[in-house]
């Protein structure tokens, strides 16, 4: 039985470099680096190695990287921290309606503006402009890309308007660091660790200087070997990303062509060139979910699903209503450095007859 | 078209059921009538109108909550 694991955008495969520093890190990284003798002096060396890789990639000072333990622990407190920082600016959080449920839960809880995006899951710049021109906005979010169905945010744009109107901007962008580049113009931004092939458990966050931030909860001391296996990764992914995206890129568009070619009334959704080079998710009409997911897994294929029947609260995807697209039926494809191209053949060879033997099943072939 | 519509009830059902019920009722009745299909599954809101989009029928709203109009014209 094939073996292809394909949801890259919830947790990569540890990269080799991530697991050599890793254990390298856990003889000489095991104290606290805060603390004043020799072993926290080697810890707090590592750490700032750690800062200084990450801030290299991503075109940043070292004393603006801070590390969480989780992408989600960055994402919350990029936002947390933004809002409390700009208390006397304002109390309104402007995001886009497609955002990480980490921003949304914030969100749900204080006064906020959701900007919708078009059927391709594109942020609707006009409408963002107006929001963020609001009086009493104090922080902007934007995704780079969605994690959901791939489409590129239009982050530059979005970071102008937010400039104009003097509203700091926080870009969640752990779907694009280590693959694609993410322009500048932020002044928050955070990562996740296991998206990029590093171990799971580490956040990025980095504060541009002279950002009004305020920590939101005072953190332990940090997962350190955890966090230099992180670095180790990034800077294994950042230096062959460019290929690697072509790569992926081109299997992506083979998928999407395929999948629409030889699977009757499917919806690929998402945007076919401006979108993320790993990443891609189509809509199966009549087929559930979680059936579809199940049938697959059984086949040896490990893909994700914004169906409401695979999720815990039996909601769609938020993306996928905000994008007014299918939401049953629903697969994520997402790939990676170890992704072959026979992998990506055998699961379109088999795909055809995995959803027609379910729409046999639920009786809708004729429909 | 005049006259209340056809009554389609799925409520109690997840998706795709109702999407399903939909496809095979809508069929059978006239070109210009409005099918009303009840349905409390949330993916419902989102997946009547993406049904009607790809199909080439009408989505013609919903007139209360859990329930959606739906006017057959192919």
């Amino acid at each position: 039985m094939a073996e292809a694991y394909f949801d890259a955008a919830a947790a990569a495969p540890l990269h080799p470099v991530a697991r050599q520093a890793l254990l390298a890190a856990l003889e000489d990284g095991w104290a606290d680096p805060g603390k004043l003798y020799a072993q926290a002096r080697r810890a707090r060396q590592l750490l700032e190695a750690a800062q200084a890789a990450v801030a290299q990639v991503l075109g940043v000072r070292p004393e603006e990287v801070t590390f969480t333990a989780s992408g989600t622990a960055a994402a919350q407190a990029a936002v947390l921290g933004g809002l409390a920082g700009r208390q006397r600016a304002g109390r309104v959080l402007v995001h886009s309606a497609i955002e990480h449920s980490a921003v949304l839960h914030v969100a749900e809880r204080q006064e906020a503006v959701a900007v919708p995006v078009d059927r391709l899951g594109r942020l609707d710049l006009q409408a963002w402009g107006a929001a963020v021109r609001r009086p009493g906005v104090a922080l902007a979010a934007l995704i780079s890309a969605s994690h959901e169905v791939g489409t590129v945010q239009p982050v530059a744009a979005a970071a102008d308007l937010c400039d104009a109107a003097g509203v700091p901007l926080y870009v969640d962008a752990a779907q694009s660091v280590g693959r694609v580049p993410v322009p500048g113009g932020w002044s928050i931004l955070s990562a996740s660790a296991h998206k990029w092939g590093g171990p799971p458990g580490v956040g990025v966050l980095v504060v541009r200087k002279g950002v009004r931030w305020e920590p939101p909860a005072r953190s332990g001391p940090p997962d350190l070997p955890a966090i230099v296996a992180a670095a180790a990764a990034l800077r294994a992914v950042a230096a062959d990303a460019e290929a690697e995206a072509a790569r992926l890129s081109a299997l992506v568009d083979r998928i999407r062509a395929t999948v629409a070619a030889t699977v009757p009334d499917v919806e690929v959704v998402g945007d076919p060139v401006d979108r993320l080079p790993h990443l891609v998710t189509f809509s199966v009409l009549y087929v559930d979910g979680e059936a579809l997911l199940h049938a697959l897994d059984r086949r040896g294929f490990a893909v994700s699903s914004g169906s409401s029947c695979t999720s815990d609260t039996l909601r769609p995807s938020h993306v996928l209503e905000a994008m007014g697209v299918l939401s049953h039926g629903n697969v994520r494809v997402s790939l990676h450095r170890e992704t072959t191209p026979e992998q990506v053949d055998e699961f379109l060879a088999v795909l055809p007859d995995v959803v027609a033997s379910l729409r046999a099943e639920a009786g809708v072939l004729d429909l | 078209m005049t006259g209340p519509p056809e009554v389609l009830d799925c409520r109690g059902q997840r998706c795709p059921l109702p999407v399903i019920a939909l496809a095979r009722r809508l069929p059978q009745l006239p070109v210009g009538s409005v099918l009303r299909v009840l349905a409390d599954d949330p993916a419902a809101a989102n997946d009547i109108p993406a049904w009607c989009r790809m199909r080439g029928q009408e989505y013609a709203g919903s007139p209360a909550e859990h329930a959606y109009d739906v006017r057959r014209v192919a």
